[in-house]
């Protein structure tokens, strides 16, 4: 099922699927498949921050990269601004790609440590052959500008810079191509929990100064619910619940969910000492042969015969107004249950 | 008052660079009761794990050089002890769990050879009382079926799992102290949340006492009775855990509070902490968080200042501490 509400999405995500072959053997025959990402459908919405979030395993990277053709996807569709990303063809890819752009994890491993930050956006403007020479000089200054950084700085190499620095060199890169549509996959992770705050007051502010949309990603729930409007959970490769960032956290309707919004630390050693933790049994199964039927019922408290053997479909059990989904065949009493045990959610 | 079980007291440490001398740790002083738990905060570079590093011992000479104070476990000087009492401290007394279980587990050995070895190394035990203490460690951390599983190499086991198989070795001849170098950094939340649990556990039913050393503040809140802050080779703050969120007196901890998003109610934008942690050596006489600070007035930036009390147990360095503990923080606004 999708998730609409009348208004037209600015990326559209239906049933992508994404496997890695497993191969074994001299002769490297494939014998079974990593399904990485199992069937996906997401919309992000012009102007919202769409949060991704899961384990590690989970799928939000190869998903993430799988939007943007970084990788092949092994079926469904993505649909950006109108045009099928998955249909492209190499010359459409390089008209699509410049609007939409990623801002990687670690900014020492994603810049170039021989460029200078300068160097490191002017190649992105030659590379998608925007302006002329002085016009793209100019730019770069405006660019560094843009994120927080003094452009006469622009003539010193990586390691001359912080971890926040870099990392908002890498938002500069990023937003040469005056992208639309930006991923943040896990941008700030790699970073000090005080620059933190400052990258993601800069996203904040990028967007509302350029118009951008984003789907961020991250581990870190509290920084998702911060900056997104909506936030969607991914378990082995599938969406177990989307819904509105504040539906999510305070009415969860996967038993995922709430296992690992009661895992969230609360910076507060009151409020903490009173909480209960909804420990998870064991460790995410091997993506590559995933549980039957619903793929979470072997860590799931709620589980009974039918999650044994039947898929769970996503259903909306929000408002109209605020779609909020669910794969549970339980989610009433998960619903329910959060509603009564105050003390679990952060 | 009797002797505490671990007293850290003005403890410098210095490493040699190409830049000159950098100063990591400058007079830290601290001290664990049997069965406590302290929690040291900072971010990258403050000097958190090398005061780990040389309670242990461990920080490496040259480069790294003790530039003075003392560490006493039990009384006992452990600075300058020779290394053979040393070695005799470390795994019986006082144990270390890292942060990245893959590359402190031996990928070439089985994780019954690894536990055993540290078993018959300390405790002198029978063959037979190796493998039996080895499969008691691995239930008592959570590991299912440890018997049949003694034989698999750390490959085998889940990150989680390997996780729990350090602190089973950090465990193996039941230490006094147990110290944890962000053991739940690389893990994801669920299995962070399993971590925590079992450290906690362990700490009630074996009765040991734990520093925890984390960039984290919102891990340590429900973990810790007490909690000291570094920034730049500093102690900060320290403060037992509530005061410390109730009132916190250094702008770097208020700084870093506000760094948080809140987890309830509306939305708030985030306050972020201009600038970034120092590297290498701080000037002796500023504070060393003036360039950062808000509070900065200009006598930050012409004297250092020391630790002194804004309360019970209490202590600050800054020349604002009153001021800035009766300030109103985000946790009060927010609630």
């Amino acid at each position: 099922m999708t998730v609409s509400d009348g208004q037209p999405a600015l990326l559209e995500v239906r049933d992508l699927v994404k496997h890695f072959p497993v191969r074994r053997g001299v002769l490297r025959r494939t014998v079974g498949a990593v399904r990485a990402v199992d069937g996906i459908d997401l919309d992000v919405r012009p102007g919202e921050t769409l949060g991704l979030v899961g384990e590690s395993g989970s799928g939000k990277s190869t998903a993430a990269r799988t939007i943007l053709r970084l990788l092949e996807p092994s079926g469904g569709s993505v649909v950006f601004d109108g045009e099928d990303v998955t249909k492209a063809d190499s010359k459409a890819l390089r008209a699509l790609r410049p609007r939409m752009q990623m801002v990687f994890q670690d900014p020492y491993a994603s810049l170039n440590p021989r460029m200078t930050a300068g160097s490191t956006v002017l190649e992105a403007l030659k590379t998608n052959r925007i302006g002329s020479a002085a016009q793209r000089r100019r730019r770069v200054g405006e660019l560094l500008e843009l994120v927080g950084l003094d452009p006469d700085l622009q003539n010193r190499y990586p390691h001359e810079f912080s971890g926040g620095q870099r990392q908002r060199i890498g938002i500069a890169r990023a937003l040469a191509t005056e992208p639309r549509f930006v991923i943040a996959d896990e941008a700030i992770s790699a970073l000090d929990v005080s620059i933190q705050a400052q990258i993601v007051n800069l996203l904040d502010d990028l967007k509302a100064e350029l118009g951008l949309t984003y789907l961020f990603i991250s581990h870190d729930l509290s920084m998702v619910r911060h900056i997104s409007d909506r936030t969607a959970v991914l378990y082995l490769g599938k969406v177990a619940e989307l819904g509105s960032s504040q539906d999510v956290w305070e009415r969860p309707l996967h038993p995922y969910t709430l296992a690992l919004l009661s895992a969230v630390p609360v910076p507060d050693p009151v409020r903490e000492s009173g909480r209960e933790r909804l420990v998870l049994p064991g460790d995410p199964p091997d993506p590559a042969d995933p549980p039957s039927g619903c793929r979470f019922h072997t860590r799931c408290a709620f589980a009974t015969d039918v999650c044994r053997t039947d898929e769970p479909s996503l259903r909306d059990l929000g408002t109209p107004r605020a779609p909020h989904v669910v794969a549970c065949h339980h989610a009433e009493r998960v619903r329910r249950a959060g509603a009564n045990a105050k003390e679990v959610l952060p | 008052m009797s002797v505490p079980l671990l007293e850290v007291s003005g403890l410098a440490v210095g490493f040699d660079s190409d830049d000159g001398p950098v100063h990591a740790v400058n007079d830290i002083s601290f001290t664990l009761e049997e069965g406590e738990a302290l929690a040291i905060v900072g971010e990258s570079g403050s000097g958190k794990s090398v005061t780990a590093l040389s309670i242990m011992g461990l920080v490496p000479r040259p480069p790294g050089r003790i530039d003075g104070g003392s560490v006493r476990f039990r009384g006992r000087e452990l600075l300058g002890a020779p290394e053979r009492e040393l070695r005799r401290v470390r795994g019986r007394e006082i144990a270390m769990v890292y942060q990245d279980p893959m590359s402190s587990l031996n990928p070439g050995l089985t994780i019954g050879r690894q536990l055993g070895d540290v078993i018959s190394h300390h405790l002198g035990l029978e063959r037979r009382e190796v493998a039996e203490r080895a499969i008691e460690l691995l239930t008592l951390v959570g590991i299912p079926n440890a018997a049949g599983r003694l034989g698999d190499h750390p490959h085998q086991f889940s990150g989680g799992q390997r996780q729990r198989i350090l602190i089973a070795l950090a465990l193996s001849c039941d230490p006094a102290v147990l110290i944890a170098d962000e053991p739940t950094t690389a893990l994801d939340v669920t299995v962070q949340a399993q971590i925590i649990e079992l450290v906690k556990g362990l700490r009630e039913r074996l009765g040991m006492a734990i520093i925890w050393i984390t960039h984290d503040l919102g891990v340590v809140a429900g973990l810790v009775d007490k909690v000291a802050v570094m920034y730049g080779g500093y102690a900060v703050e320290q403060a037992p855990v509530r005061e410390l969120f109730a009132r916190p007196s250094h702008p770097y901890t208020v700084g870093l509070l506000r760094s948080l998003p809140t987890l309830g109610g509306e939305r708030r934008r985030l306050t972020p902490i201009p600038g970034s942690p120092p590297h290498g050596a701080p000037r002796i006489d500023a504070c060393p968080f003036a360039p950062r600070c808000d509070w900065v007035i200009e006598r930050c930036r012409q004297e250092f200042p020391e630790l002194a009390a804004v309360g019970c147990e209490h202590g600050a360095a800054c020349h604002r501490r009153d001021e800035v503990r009766d300030a109103p923080t985000i946790v009060d606004a927010a609630s």
